[in-house]
């Protein structure tokens, strides 16, 4: 058989160009329920001092009744696609980043995906707290390679119902609520390749505790909860992802200089300072701190970063922002996007 | 081969940039908890930051059982700096 360019040209790709990608939208929801230290400490035998010596954190957000995975999702999403100037029907793909969806299967996506009218492709992944970038990559090569248009990618967690209250490494960190980006077609290419991977050899470092099986039939049936030996994460997280860090703007083809924005995962406002030094950011750098009055709420921290520095105008449309997210696994993604 | 209070004044920078404890203050019999105030994950920063300045290797496990100052110096001359 003899292959001409043309017939490579026309070969299952539908007639689709090769084309750019966006965010152009964004939202979040945040929890009502304002949950200050005070409030935890007894149980940790902590004080509201050491909490923001050890984190950053002096308050966070704690999910409530009627506010679901599903629910929060939504009121994410609503904005973002108001920012975005598309309507729900209009969403071809819907891809969910969660560790906290109570269900097995089937996933939440096509329930948030039919909420908004739409029938296209709806799936979750578990990626833990490099979930919302993952997303995002996929969002980009599905829209890059014609097999989508519009796709919602959110981050959500409930991370309060899997955590240990009487825990003293984690009982202060953890927190829940959503964030929502709508990825759609450029004429410019506004997302940058990702940098991923993963260390399943530190399978054990950030992970949940019981496996369900053992649990359900073990003497005292109850709900897994999240442990993280805090160390060994600490290194990784600031080390291992400053190089991962470094490598993403070289993919992207550009330096530290050329960015406005850093938008590590809220993992604790102690990695984010040393990973933003560690990085070597200009000073004019606007560095994410959502996590200083929402806590670590994982797959959902980077857009919710995000959105609340567009509201106080950290960040601005047209800026390069880097996002780098991080978490159980081991595992990660980074990728430079253009502001919205 | 770096003498031990070549190592130790090279630790002391080290601790000093990432804590803002004077140098003079980070002495051998000093304790990095009780005398410094250095808490566990500043000891990361400054363990990373000795392993690249003194070309060892510092493991996790290792970090918990280097109390003192002078523990950090000597594991750092028998690693082979």
């Amino acid at each position: 058989m003899t292959v001409t360019s043309k017939g490579h040209a026309s070969a299952l790709s539908g007639g689709v160009p090769t084309r750019h990608s966006r965010i152009s939208g964004v939202g979040g929801y945040r929890p009502k329920r304002v949950v200050p230290n005070s409030e935890i400490v007894d149980r940790i035998d902590s004080s509201d001092e050491w909490i923001r010596e050890r984190s950053g954190i002096i308050e966070r957000r704690i999910a409530g009744e009627g506010e679901g995975i599903i629910e929060m999702s939504s009121w994410a999403a609503e904005p973002a696609l108001e920012m975005a100037g598309i309507s729900g029907d209009q969403l071809d793909a819907v891809i969910l980043a969660t560790v906290t969806w109570p269900y097995q299967t089937p996933a939440a996506a096509p329930l948030l995906a039919e909420h908004f009218g739409s029938k296209g492709a709806a799936f979750d992944i578990s990626a833990a707290c490099a979930g919302f970038c993952h997303g995002i990559a996929l969002a980009r090569d599905a829209i890059k390679g014609g097999t989508s248009t519009y796709a919602l990618v959110i981050g959500v967690e409930r991370l309060s119902d899997i955590t240990d209250t009487d825990d003293r490494g984690t009982a202060f960190i953890f927190a829940d609520g959503a964030g929502a980006a709508i990825v759609g077609p450029s004429e410019a290419d506004d997302i940058g390749p990702v940098v991923w991977g993963s260390d399943g050899g530190n399978y054990d470092l950030i992970r949940q505790k019981e496996d369900w099986m053992e649990l359900v039939t073990s003497d005292s049936p109850g709900i897994p909860h999240l442990v993280m030996d805090g160390n060994p994460v600490f290194r990784w997280a600031v080390f291992t992802m400053a190089k991962v860090a470094q490598e993403t703007l070289e993919k992207s083809g550009i330096t530290a200089d050329d960015l406005d924005v850093f938008l590590p995962h809220q993992a604790n406002l102690r990695i984010v300072d040393a990973l933003a030094r560690a990085t070597h950011l200009p000073e004019r750098v606007q560095v994410a701190d959502d996590i200083i009055h929402n806590g670590n709420t994982s797959a959902a921290s980077i857009p919710l970063a995000l959105h609340a520095m567009l509201a106080d105008g950290r960040a601005k449309s047209g800026d390069k922002a880097l996002m780098i997210a991080f978490g159980a696994g081991l595992s990660y993604a980074a990728q430079v996007v253009t502001v919205p | 081969m770096a003498t031990t209070e070549e190592i130790r004044a090279g630790l002391a920078e080290l601790v000093n940039e990432v804590t803002g404890i004077p140098a003079d203050d980070v002495q051998l019999d000093k304790s990095f908890v009780a005398d410094l105030d250095v808490d566990s994950l500043s000891m990361v920063e400054v363990v990373v930051a000795a392993e690249e300045k003194f070309g060892v290797s510092i493991p996790d496990s290792e970090v918990k059982n280097l109390k003192t100052v002078g523990d950090a110096v000597s594991f750092i001359e028998s690693a082979g700096a």
